[in-house]
């Protein structure tokens, strides 16, 4: 996502990233980022609350205006919640970030995604 | 409490499901900019987003197998409620996608068109795929998206990463 920002960016497109995931995006590099620290799964507000949706889309529209420098970071101001144990949780070994058929679903399509380079096909 | 450190974090995480190559996240220098060049009011506004968006009823766009899994496209005018999310990579254990507008904004978009703040919505979203391969974002799907902006005549871009 990052990488395809880049690319609209540096073709004269500027662009605007929504995420939750700061240190991917940031360690990437894009020229323009809305944080939310939510879990990951809803960079544009919290589910079923419109005014804080509303927030959020606004905070990313007027930082295309603003932004006066590549690499700018603004942050919603929202908590998700005041019970911050999903932060611990994510990508532990007590639960599991894939659910087992997904995982076994992924790891084929990348088997086969190998495959597809090998061959010359992507 | 801080943000989570997800490169730490994912790194730890394979490591223990026994994975030896550690995934190698992008990482850049310079960063491009482009200014916008007219007043925001007058900008038709491109949606690209990681969601793997279906329609409700329809086969989504890519086979369980389809390793490839290239960008498409979608119509921004489709309703709401026949739109779902079929990604599973998302923190199923502390949220949910059941509103499509927390992570595609088609209804606050068109809201915020409604209001005069932007001038349109593109015709189409597009999908892209959190892909194993970065050279294939950078020489397949990111051209791709990129053509489709411009066949719409779009101003500035909106991206949403689930």
């Amino acid at each position: 996502m990052s990488l395809a920002a880049r690319h609209l960016e540096a073709n004269g497109l500027p662009t605007v990233v929504f995420g939750c995931a700061r240190d991917i995006v940031e360690y990437c590099g894009v020229p323009r980022f809305v944080f939310s620290d939510f879990p990951l799964g809803n960079p544009t507000g919290r589910p079923f609350d419109p005014a804080m949706q509303r927030e959020v889309v606004g905070l990313g529209l007027d930082l295309l205006e603003t932004a006066a420098r590549p690499g700018t970071t603004v942050v919603n101001p929202h908590t998700w919640s005041p019970d911050q144990s999903w932060k611990d949780k994510i990508f532990s070994r007590e639960q599991p970030f894939l659910p087992e058929d997904a995982k076994e679903k992924w790891l084929k399509r990348k088997d086969a995604y190998r495959d597809l380079k090998a061959s010359g096909k992507v | 409490m801080t943000h989570v450190r997800y490169i730490d974090k994912t790194l730890e995480y394979y490591k223990n499901e026994g994975y030896d190559t550690p995934y190698r996240w992008a990482h850049f220098d310079e960063i491009p900019f482009t200014r916008l060049s007219k007043p925001l009011a007058e900008c038709r506004v491109g949606l690209v987003t990681t969601s793997e968006m279906a329609i409700v009823g329809e086969p989504g766009a890519w086979d369980e197998g389809d390793a490839a899994r290239d960008v498409y496209s979608m119509r921004t005018d489709t309703p709401i409620g026949k739109l779902y999310s079929q990604k599973e990579a998302y923190d199923r254990h502390a949220t949910t996608l059941a509103d499509v507008d927390s992570y595609l904004p088609l209804t606050r978009l068109a809201e915020l068109t409604a209001e005069g703040r932007i001038k349109a919505v593109a015709p189409r979203f597009q999908v892209i795929y959190s892909q194993y391969s970065q050279r294939k974002t950078l020489t397949v799907d990111a051209p791709e998206i990129l053509r489709q902006m411009r066949e719409d005549r779009v101003d500035v871009a909106v991206l949403t990463a689930v």
